[in-house]
């Protein structure tokens, strides 16, 4: 048992939950986005700036569960400097991956709310589209 | 059941007749300390339903056949036993609905449309389950009513010395309140505010949601109009919840829901409504749900509702200071005097979400989130709480494993 409680909080989770990556806000960001997940009240607001269709620097700031915030922490880093086509396609289990944990569906969401959040940010800058996915999760996420 | 009233009770006789304790949560017993969103069964309730299902179940009210008179007569015996528990004056009053939410919309939609309108207002508290909020909410804009809000201090207790600032502002129609509050546990003034609300010339509506289970609820010594509590927060199923309402007030009312068995003649030009409690159980009764109703009413009586007050009140007593020794948790809620046995607190740097799911793995289930209490988290300045609550199954030794399991918390978060 303590063994699956040490790897859903995990250290590398933590350690993005306690030191987030790219935390902040861009004060000049091309385009921001923000969701909440009501479920626990995680909430995640995304700035990000592009050069041509590059993701030139992306920032976060929210709060939350530990899963939400080191998830988005963790997708910060996967996703600078690559273009917003390709993000826009990034599949769910890339992001999953790095997580790197077994979710349950309740932190399933708590885990994908930065991403929908970012996507949605890129869907309002660059046009790119919102996966179907999204349309079931779009609700319960109350992406704005 | 095997305990009275008069010997306090035996929560560990009580866990016996629950099926669901005879399970392992993570190799551990199940500590549920959940009770406050939903409580567990007793064997004796699934085998009302059970029994019924098997024996004597048919559509009801309608049916000339055997079946259908045995089916009827259980679940109208059902309302009685709803009425003796609140000690409502007739059946009549007592009307079926799916949950408290139901019951509290009725209202809401029955009365309100008929008796709300500009310079009118509706009064509700901050921290009463968005149940009995957001129908008021609704309704109030729906008419052109004011809604206006009752504060709470920062111990969870209601400001009763605001109630008349607000008086000047509108004409009060409704007072709406919680009799105990699902986040913090609060035990509010019911009677106080009833009078209040009867000076004003406004009805004042009830949400028993969290008090029913738990206390002796006497709709007569409350003088309140109308009042709502639910099955499956009690021992019994979910799908069935009971508004209670006076009778004058109900006969004056509109119908809310339209259909089958709610009439009394339906001609091309008119219809007429049937008479209490019908008039507003439209269609297809929850017959089973009812008939487990009665089952639960029956077990909660039999452990003895003021034992039950008691023992949960002990338990509070030791959780309280207990709970508040771990470094790093606040508690949320008034004193053990004024609490029913809920406790919502925070751990410093840890989301409530992350609180739950570390308790999980200790067997110990406790509810995390904003507990459908959006403006109450607003006022305590947080996004949501972790909430322990406690029934009659609740164990001593569980309010020890879930502060040993907020140490673990503490530890895997340092």
């Amino acid at each position: 048992v303590s063994n699956e409680l040490d790897s859903l909080y995990r250290e590398v989770i933590l350690d993005h939950y306690k030191n987030p990556r790219g935390h902040g806000v861009i004060e000049d960001a091309d385009v921001e986005a923000e969701g909440m997940n009501p479920l626990c009240g995680d909430e995640v607001s995304i700035f990000v700036s592009f050069e041509g269709d590059k993701i030139e620097d992306v920032k976060f700031r929210g709060r939350g569960c530990a899963i939400s915030q080191a998830a988005t922490s963790m997708l910060m880093e996967m996703v600078k400097g690559r273009t917003a086509q390709e993000v826009a396609a990034l599949d769910r289990e890339e992001l999953l991956d790095e997580v790197g944990i077994p979710l349950t569906p309740i932190r399933l969401k708590c885990a994908l709310l930065g991403l929908g959040v970012l996507k949605l940010a890129l869907h309002k800058g660059k046009g790119t589209p919102l996966p179907d996915e999204w349309a079931g999760l779009a609700e319960d996420l109350e992406l704005k | 059941v095997a305990v009275t009233a008069e010997k306090g009770l035996d929560a560990r006789s009580v866990r016996a007749d629950f099926p669901i304790f005879e399970q392992e949560i993570h190799g551990k017993p199940l500590a549920y300390l959940d009770s406050a969103a939903s409580s567990q069964k007793p064997r004796r309730v699934l085998e009302a339903m059970n029994h019924l299902y098997e024996t004597s179940y048919a559509n009801i009210h309608r049916g000339v056949y055997d079946l259908g008179e045995r089916a009827t007569e259980a679940y109208e015996g059902a309302r009685e036993k709803a009425r003796a528990f609140i000690n409502a004056e007739s059946t009549r009053e007592v009307i079926f609905t799916r949950n408290v939410t139901a019951a509290l919309n009725l209202v809401a939609y029955a009365w309100g449309f008929d008796n709300l309108g500009p310079g009118d207002a509706v009064l509700v508290t901050e921290m009463e389950h968005h149940s009995n909020f957001v129908p008021w909410q609704y309704m109030a804009k729906r008419t052109g009513a004011e809604f206006l809000v009752l504060p709470v201090d920062h111990d969870g207790e209601l400001q009763l010395d605001e109630l008349d600032s607000l008086v000047s502002r509108a004409r009060i129609k409704v007072v709406a309140s919680t009799y105990v509050s699902n986040s913090l546990g609060t035990v509010t003034p019911i009677e106080r505010l009833t009078q209040w609300a009867h000076e004003q010339g406004a009805i004042m509506v009830v949400d028993a949601a969290q008090a029913a289970p738990h206390r002796r609820v006497d709709v007569q010594a409350l003088g309140c109009d109308f009042l709502g509590f639910t099955g499956h927060k009690m021992c019994g199923p979910t799908g069935i919840g009971v508004l209670w309402g006076r009778r004058d007030l109900l006969e004056q009312m509109s119908p809310f829901e339209l259909g089958g068995h709610m009439i009394r003649k339906v001609t091309v030009e008119e219809t007429t409504w049937n008479e209490l409690p019908h008039k507003f159980e439209a269609g297809t009764a929850p017959i089973a749900e009812a008939v487990g109703l009665g089952a639960a009413i029956d077990y909660v009586t039999e452990v003895g509702l003021d034992a039950l007050d008691r023992y949960e009140h002990e338990l509070l007593e030791y959780a309280l200071p207990r709970i508040a020794e771990v470094p790093g948790v606040k508690l949320f809620g008034p004193p053990a005097e004024h609490r029913a046995g809920i406790v919502s607190f925070e751990v410093a740097g840890v989301h409530p979400h992350d609180v739950a799911q570390i308790l999980d793995w200790e067997g110990v289930a406790v509810r995390a989130g904003h507990h459908c209490n959006q403006p109450l988290m607003h006022r305590l300045g947080v996004p949501a709480t972790t909430r322990a609550s406690f029934y009659l199954y609740t164990l001593p030794e569980e309010v020890d494993r879930l502060v040993d399991g907020l140490h673990k918390v503490r530890k895997t978060f340092a």
